[in-house]
């Protein structure tokens, strides 16, 4: 009984959340929309300036209504919306191919470099920051604390550029930029995972310093639980919520894409595409990107509160309730 | 708990003190940059080309033989005004949108926080890279995008501290005894809203700092000509091989500035920490300007 209306809860949860990015969705592509109709030039001054030409006046003119750019915004709008829900994304206005594969076609690049550089990430800060926090304002305290703190201040492209020097350039270990298999991903992996390890680390060392001062910590230490146990199954699995939460962010913006990061490296993400985009006006793609943000916003928050419901009792009970 | 507590503000003061000092010798660096510099930071000299440090030009030189320790301070000015400007600005913004919405509640305020939901639904910098290359280069289109993303972070804030003290019983004596709403709001709601935002401004820098010198780095934040560190290590990335100084410097000074700003907004928390000094936020706003003296047991 219990279980089933359980159940019964979480669907009917999802499926309204679910509902929930149809309004962002239609706000957040309209936002981009209106934004980029405020900025000066369009696609067809973007190419031509690249170029380098200055052509007449009817051959832009022509190619403005060739792509429907001659109408009012608002128009444009709907004809892009229009042609979403019929599942046309269009095309894109540089190169002419249709915007949803191309997306497709860069969207590996990031998710591989997501799922990297949060492993070594979790790999590392969750350990550390237990290790900073059990051996509490003690010397090997101090050394992690310093070494998050420079990491916090480290601006990604700073660092990508000195492991760049250090390791492309003298020690010409691993290769500068492009994907060429497995060996391109270690530096623009190792960039990311310093600067989100340095954040992480003081997060779960907070957590655990915040949970090892608990009754519960003091109670299980003194009837003989064991150090050990008392971290990992009690205090480690209190934290979890925060580093839960804090994994859900990052992943979410790791998933955009990190526009700097993936320029240095000339790693074939979205981010890339996405500024490629920005600088071109190419709106379908941008609009394309936009939509991938929400969706990815949505998603993640969603499972982010599944997951807190399944981690905590009390989110779970008061929700039931 | 008195003694404790005593050691540790007086420790916290000591280091705010010593931060402050550090914060503005740095201020009065970059105000005073173009009369300290020792070469003329826009001096093309293509003689004296990608130079490596040396006890001319310590820092080296550039592409154009401008000497870079020169441009570095110089740059400190555009680096740290405007991001210091940015984030007294979008605070500001911010905790008024915050109060109005707290205080107002209704309509106003859903639809507010639904728009301030889509702004916080992007992830910060990208969301900045979008507006930015909208709007076109140029530093001041870069703060405004920046600023874009950013207040709704306050408001959030704000609101909810406003939410927390709007159904206080002092706030209902203040409504009976004829209390008009801007003096509610300034007099009242103020004062108890201030303290986090302070402290999330102050923490608010260094990722600024960061943030506005990333733009610069893709070009979109201050043009080539002006010394701006992120735009110098742009340009330095070409030259890498040849001469990493032109990037190590630049990076060294943002990530020295960032560094000394965390810090300085770390000791700004600590001071204000509720849950390190269970004071309320008030008392410690008082308490750092003196004019409250708090007493005895302070856990309320």
């Amino acid at each position: 009984m219990y279980v089933r209306r359980r159940r019964c809860y979480i669907v009917k949860y999802v499926l309204k959340r679910l509902f929930m990015v149809i309004p962002i969705l239609l706000g957040i592509t309209f936002l981009s929309f209106a934004l980029m109709q405020t900025a000066s030039g369009d696609v067809i001054d973007a190419i031509y300036e690249q170029a380098g030409g200055v052509p007449s006046e009817e051959i832009v003119a022509a190619k403005r209504a060739e792509l429907g750019l001659d109408k009012p915004f608002i128009v444009q709008y709907f004809i892009w919306l229009g042609g979403v829900l019929t599942g046309n994304m269009g095309n894109s206005y540089v190169s002419n191919r249709p915007v949803f594969q191309d997306f497709m076609s860069h969207l590996p690049a990031t998710v591989i470099l997501t799922l990297s550089s949060i492993f070594i990430t979790v790999l590392f800060s969750i350990p550390l920051g237990i290790l900073s926090a059990v051996k509490h304002n003690k010397i090997t305290d101090y050394i992690i604390r310093i070494l998050t703190f420079v990491g916090n201040a480290m601006p990604g492209f700073f660092l990508s550029l000195v492991l760049l020097y250090l390791f492309s350039v003298q020690l010409k270990w691993l290769p500068a930029t492009g994907n060429n298999g497995f060996v391109s991903i270690i530096l623009p992996t190792v960039t990311l995972a310093i600067a989100m390890t340095a954040k992480y680390t003081r997060q779960v060392r907070a957590a655990v310093l915040d949970e090892l001062k608990k009754d519960y910590v003091l109670g299980a230490r003194s009837r003989g639980v064991k150090e050990r146990i008392i971290l990992y199954f009690s205090v480690l699995k209190s934290s979890l919520l925060t580093i839960v939460t804090l994994l859900g962010l990052s992943i979410g913006s790791l998933l955009g894409g990190t526009a700097i990061i993936e320029s240095i490296f000339m790693w074939p993400g979205v981010g890339k595409l996405a500024v490629d985009a920005i600088t071109m006006r190419d709106y379908p793609v941008i609009q394309m990107y936009v939509i991938w943000m929400a969706v990815i916003f949505v998603v993640i928050n969603l499972l982010t509160d599944i997951i807190y419901y399944y981690l905590d009792p009390r989110i779970r009970l008061q929700k039931e309730r | 708990m008195y003694t404790a507590y005593k050691l540790t503000t007086d420790h916290t003061k000591i280091k705010f003190y010593i931060f402050l000092l550090l914060v503005g010798v740095l201020l009065l660096v970059s105000a005073l940059a173009q009369y300290i510099v020792p070469h003329d930071p826009y001096l093309q000299d293509l003689s004296n080309a990608l130079q490596p440090p040396s006890w001319q030009f310590p820092f080296g030189t550039d592409e154009y033989g401008r000497c870079l320790l020169s441009r570095v301070i110089v740059g400190a000015t555009t680096t740290v005004y405007s991001s210091l400007a940015l984030v007294l600005f979008t605070s500001v913004l911010g905790s008024i949108i915050g109060v109005f919405c707290g205080y107002i509640g209704g309509k106003t305020d859903a639809v507010i926080m639904r728009l301030s939901d889509v702004f916080l639904a992007f992830p910060g910098l990208v969301f900045a890279i979008a507006v930015a290359g909208v709007l076109g280069g140029g530093i001041l289109n870069a703060a405004i995008s920046l600023a874009l993303i950013a207040w709704p972070r306050f408001t959030r804030i704000v609101r909810g501290q406003v939410l927390a003290v709007k159904n206080m019983s002092y706030m209902h004596a203040a409504k009976i005894s004829g209390c008009p709403w801007y003096k509610m709001i300034f007099k009242h709601i103020m004062p108890n809203v201030i303290g986090p935002v302070v402290v999330t401004a102050a923490l608010d820098i260094g990722v600024t700092i960061m943030e506005l010198a990333g733009l610069s780095f893709l070009g979109l934040g201050a043009a080539p000509p002006t010394a701006e560190w992120g735009s110098m290590m742009s340009k330095g990335r070409s030259m890498m091989q040849t001469a990493p100084w032109t990037i190590l410097f630049p990076g060294l000074a943002i990530l020295l500035t960032v560094m000394l700003f965390n810090l300085f907004g770390d000791t700004i928390r600590d001071m204000f920490d509720p849950t390190q000094r269970r004071v309320s936020v008030v008392n410690c706003f008082c308490k750092l300007k003196n004019k409250v003296k708090v007493e005895g047991d302070v856990n309320v």
